[in-house]
């Protein structure tokens, strides 16, 4: 077993792994963030998507011994007291289908925007290729992050 | 998949490290981003007994200007490169394949070093380093030594790179005044590994081609250089006719299998029309 220390969404944890602990795994199953799902298992799907101190990461293809001292945040994490704007522009564009792809969606479409505050059609496609659809709902899913753009423009 | 069992280490150095793999024995590897060897040891079509993580070493890190040349440590993600100035700047064949490697998340984490180490026929960047006649510095037990791209990349996922030595950086010359650069990759889906890339770099002067370097991914067990194309283009002037007629010989070295993606005779197909595509596009035809 071997020490990580790791803030997962704001709070410090300090835990013992196996070495080959997956991310998705410790963050599931150790640390309780069960809204981070595991998808393909293979690195295709990025419905695992987490930002590891603060970028996009498959949290299925970190080990969580390599997590050790950053900073992690889930979906769980990203709301305060309010939606993110995210979030919000999900659920008003309806960005979803089953539901399964949304926290990595989520998660990507956040670092996106940080990158790319105001990204054209093709760049949301792009900027999220690394994750999959299964329902194929891609086009309100393009919206909603249309949308987060534009309300995170606003200020808020 | 859960990964089977290993011992895993976090050196601070490169000297550190070399003694880990040593102490490892045969079945101790490198780990950097680890976005090749995370699905390697979930399929547990790897299972090291020791995991060298280099992550985090100094000196494997970071980009540096050397004047006529670009240093980059092997730790560099993906991520580092595409961002960094020196490398936008002077090596920009290297920055445009860099940014057709997998997706975002990827290419956070994944390194520069482990790609190519990695020594996959599919991936982007050797051809580039092929392209590009860079040198590698590996470090091994005995200090450390100097390899060529030509020598660099032996087999199917096969490198240089000794079991009880690690890639520290990549030295990539730098182009300098009318060389113009391209990379042209093909693939069917988003995200999808190259069914053949080419990395061209293309001198022009007076209108006339003086100089092409090309290299192909995907079109042999290592990146190999269109030599043939090469000097077919040597005077030529920077027109798509001349160009197109030239890049017919492309596929001439190469040694394409079929395979799921594309059969052989399409891959030769997609050489030459990617070649010409490239190097037209480098040249400013």
């Amino acid at each position: 077993m071997t020490k990580v220390s790791i803030t997962v969404d704001g709070v410090l944890h300090e835990s013992e792994v196996e070495p080959r602990t997956l991310l998705v795994h410790y963050l599931r199953e150790q640390v309780g963030k069960v809204g981070t799902v595991v998808g393909c298992d293979t690195s295709s799907c990025g419905a695992c998507t987490i930002l590891l101190d603060g970028r996009s990461a498959k949290s299925c293809s970190v080990l969580a011994v390599q997590a050790d001292g950053s900073s992690v945040t889930t979906i769980e994490g990203l709301a305060g007291d309010e939606w993110h704007p995210v979030q919000a522009a999900f659920k008003e564009c309806h960005g979803l289908q089953c539901g399964y792809c949304t926290p990595g969606m989520v998660m990507s479409a956040v670092d996106l925007l940080s990158e790319n505050p105001n990204p054209s059609e093709a760049e949301i496609r792009e900027g999220l290729e690394g994750n999959l659809c299964r329902c194929t709902g891609y086009h309100n899913i393009v919206k909603s992050v249309a949308l987060a753009a534009e309300t995170m423009k606003g200020g808020k | 998949m859960i990964p089977s069992k290993f011992d895993y280490v976090r050196p601070n150095s490169v000297d550190e490290a070399v003694a880990a793999l040593k102490a490892g024995g045969e079945d101790s590897k490198v780990i950097t981003g680890g976005q090749s060897m995370l699905p390697l040891l979930r399929l547990r079509l790897a299972a090291p007994s020791v995991l060298v993580d280099c992550a985090r070493i100094d000196e494997m890190k970071g980009i540096k200007d050397n004047g006529d040349s670009v240093t980059i440590g092997a730790a560099s993600t993906h991520w580092d490169v595409l961002n960094n100035e020196i490398v936008k700047t002077h090596v920009k064949l290297l920055a445009d394949a860099t940014a057709t490697v997998a997706d975002p998340q990827v290419r956070h984490r994944g390194t520069f070093g482990g790609a190519l180490a990695h020594g996959d026929p599919a991936g982007d960047l050797p051809a580039v380093v092929v392209a590009l006649d860079a040198t590698f510095e590996i470090a091994g037990a005995k200090g450390r030594r100097q390899v060529t791209a030509k020598d660099f990349f032996v087999d199917y996922f096969t490198t240089a790179v000794g079991p009880d030595e690690i890639l520290v950086s990549v030295t990539i010359p730098k182009l300098g005044k009318g060389w113009g650069t391209c990379y042209e990759k093909f693939n069917r889906s988003a995200n999808g590994w190259a069914i053949v890339g080419v990395a061209a770099a293309v001198k022009v002067e007076g209108g006339k081609i003086t100089e092409a370097r090309i290299g192909l991914t995907n079109c042999a067990s290592v990146p190999v250089r269109a030599s043939s194309v090469e000097s077919a283009l040597k005077g030529v002037s920077a027109s798509a006719t001349e160009i197109e007629s030239a890049s017919q010989s492309a596929a001439d070295g190469t040694r394409a299998t079929s395979d799921l993606g594309a059969d052989k005779e399409y891959r030769e197909h997609l050489m030459r029309v990617l070649t010409a595509r490239a190097v037209s596009c480098a040249a400013g035809a």
